[in-house]
């Protein structure tokens, strides 16, 4: 039913245009969230979808309706905010109350679904409360319950954690995630939290300048990155990216063959090499770079190095308990199967 | 307990002078008590005279002493049923109240409008308020005039009212103080459905109301304390402001001042009201409350 779909979306503010045609459909009950780093469009996107700025072109249908020039309370959609836009002059009650002033329900209606959010939230016992009395998390728990009151097609959110402190976000996020898995309401979730975005996701859309780079649950974005962007911007530490150019059916890094390449690719032809951290490790005979230690960084199981090499500084991890010592010259060796290539120029996966 | 005590004291004296070397702080303080005390003195002065006059004969007014040989209540009694002060007062509630209540409604309205939309024109609009400031309003009392004279506005409260229902600093101030309500406020307003005449009534000017309390009480004082425009805009006695009505006690040759100064002197009572009200509200800053914490 509530199932939302975006085509060519284009948005220009003053001749500059930031979005350059999105599309993107999103299944009834689905949380997507949007990740990229900051400037990239995803604000402008979830506003285009809620009706707070003109598309310049493209569609947008929520629930099989074409919704572009419907104004934001007719799109049955409901937003939250990353400064959660309480209102501080009313109560709780009143804030999550607010929701519902426009709709045709009676007032015991009214009050019993107040109340049901108020006690999905946890938030009974502060419904007389100012927002002024209130805790960070609380507060955005009480643009939640606004935004739940009205029970919207979909919700969006905008950055709705990266005012919290760690420990709350991590809190608040699983509390997210249980509610959708609860009211089961279409979800649109904008951050640049990569953790977040992997932990919240049923698909995840990844965006840069404007553009999708890739959309793909948080497996196969992890797994089968579409280009070396998506690569090095999921997953911590980043993808190391080591350059290298095809020759004889392998892949040459340095002076030497290293690899062999299940791809036909033509000769000379550069790529580019990304190995995950995880997937990196010291020790073997044959290498795939080598490089002095420069940094140990502990974590407890495993170590990370970071390990100077003629290719650039890579991350791997090597064992927690014997690790190389700084200064100490190691080859870095990983699996064929967990190397991804990508074409050198263009960056994209030729997986 | 006794040790206790005097470490105490102890601790918070060498706080006290911690803050500041004491030779300069000494100079320093010595310098800003007397200003402050001269300040303080031209403030009071002028009150405690007026206060002072309306409890002299009129034999005395010109004796400055301060404490009247002979304090009496007279001219209280004289004014308070004298029935044209009464008319003065009400003409001066009534305009004060009505000025007030339209620069807060249309003074935010405009300047809401100014600073929340966006449009073609809108600077040059905002530009063309502004200039406004720059206009004395002994230039404007001819034109004023003429046009009420032209379209019957003489002698009535509309005439006297007219020019300051809206003002230009108001507008400006309350354009300044919108922005500081941030976009979430109003667009999370639209999402859940008001229409943007109850988004300013509903959400933004809650928001602002240090702002409104601060616009209510410079307009009520305004309007209260105005003498040249009501001066020329009246003719008839009953139609006067206070400040016009009191104005004109006593006849030419004679001024009456002790009863000027008690008809000052009650005038005064209402301008502490609307401060007293209205200041609490300046006080409470309000908007950032519902943001990030
Ligand atoms: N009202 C606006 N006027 C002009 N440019 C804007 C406006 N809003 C956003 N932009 C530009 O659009 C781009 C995308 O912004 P935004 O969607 O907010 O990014 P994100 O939310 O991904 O950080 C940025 O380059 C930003 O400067
Ligand atoms: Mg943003």
């Amino acid at each position: 039913m509530a199932s939302l779909t975006i085509r060519n979306l284009v948005k220009t503010y003053d001749k500059t245009e930031v979005l350059h045609g999105i599309s993107l459909s999103v299944k009834d009950g689905e949380f997507v969230v949007f990740v990229g780093p900051s400037g990239c469009g995803k604000s402008t996107t979830l506003r285009l979808i809620a009706g707070l700025e003109e598309t310049t072109s493209g569609e947008i249908e929520i629930a099989g309706r074409t919704v572009n020039n419907l104004e934001p309370k007719d799109r049955n959609i409901a937003m939250v905010f990353q400064n959660y836009a309480i209102y501080p002059h009313m109560t709780v009650r009143k804030n999550i109350g607010f929701g519902l002033r426009t709709s045709k329900l009676s007032k015991t209606e009214r009050i019993s679904r107040l109340e049901e959010v108020a006690s999905i939230l946890d938030m009974t016992e502060l419904l007389g409360r100012k927002p002024s009395q209130l805790s960070g998390g609380q507060r955005q728990r009480v643009a939640i319950g606004r935004a739940m009151v009205r029970d919207p097609a979909v919700f969006l959110f905008d950055e709705p954690l990266s005012n919290l402190d760690a420990q709350l976000r991590t809190q608040m996020r699983l509390e997210i995630k249980k509610l959708h898995q609860r009211v089961g309401n279409t979800i649109v979730f904008v951050t640049h939290d990569q953790v977040e975005a992997m932990t919240l996701a049923d698909r995840i859309v990844i965006m840069k300048d404007g553009h999708i780079q890739q959309v793909g649950t948080p497996s196969e974005v992890y797994h089968q990155p579409a280009n070396t962007f998506v690569a090095q911007f999921i997953g911590a530490p980043s993808m190391n990216m080591i350059p290298g150019t095809v020759a004889g059916g392998m892949v040459r890094v340095g002076s030497e063959l290293k690899i062999g390449l299940g791809l036909a690719l033509e000769e000379g032809r550069s790529v580019t090499l990304g190995v995950r951290p995880d997937d990196l490790h010291p020790g073997g005979a044959a290498s795939l770079v080598e490089g002095k230690v420069t940094v140990r960084e502990p974590l407890g199981p495993e170590t990370l190095i970071y390990v100077e090499t003629e290719q650039g500084e890579v991350i791997a991890k090597a064992d927690g308990k014997s690790p190389p010592e700084v200064g100490e010259h190691v080859k870095l060796n990983a699996e064929p199967d967990s190397i991804h290539v990508f074409d050198g120029e263009t960056g994209t996966s030729l997986a | 307990m006794a040790v206790v005590g005097t470490e105490i004291r102890a601790t918070s004296e060498s706080l006290l002078t911690a803050r500041q070397p004491r030779k300069a702080a000494n100079m320093g303080q010595i310098i800003r008590w007397l200003l402050l005390f001269a300040g303080g003195i031209l403030m009071v002065a002028p009150i405690a005279y007026m206060i002072s006059t309306s409890l002299k004969w009129p034999h005395e007014i010109y004796n400055l002493a301060l404490i009247p040989d002979e304090p009496h209540l007279e001219n209280y009694t004289y004014v308070l049923e004298d029935g044209r002060f009464y008319g003065w007062f009400v003409n001066s509630i009534i305009i004060a109240t009505i000025t007030t209540v339209s620069n807060i409604l249309f003074d935010s309205l405009v300047g809401y409008t100014l600073c929340k939309f966006r449009f073609a024109g809108r600077y040059i609009i905002f530009i063309a308020i502004l200039s406004t400031l720059m206009i004395p309003t002994e230039m404007l009392v001819i034109p004023w005039y003429l046009m009420s004279q032209a379209l019957g506005w003489l002698d009535s409260y509309w005439g006297i009212m007219f020019p300051g229902l809206m003002t230009a600093f108001g507008t400006f101030l309350m354009k300044q103080f919108f922005e500081t309500v941030p976009d979430d406020f109003i667009e999370a307003a639209r999402i859940d459905g008001l229409n943007e005449l109850e988004i300013w009534w509903t959400v933004a000017m809650p928001l602002v109301r240090p702002a409104l309390a601060a616009l209510a009480i410079f307009v009520f004082l305004g309007n209260w304390t105005a003498f040249i425009w009501p001066l020329i805009v009246t003719n008839s006695v009953e139609m006067y402001t206070l400040p016009v009505g009191l104005s004109s006690f006593g006849d030419e040759a004679d001024v009456q001042w002790e009863l000027i100064m008690t008809g000052a002197a009650i005038s005064t009572i209402p301008t502490l009201v609307v401060f007293l009200v209205f200041q609490r509200f300046i006080i409470r800053g309000v908007v950032m409350a519902g943001l990030k914490g």
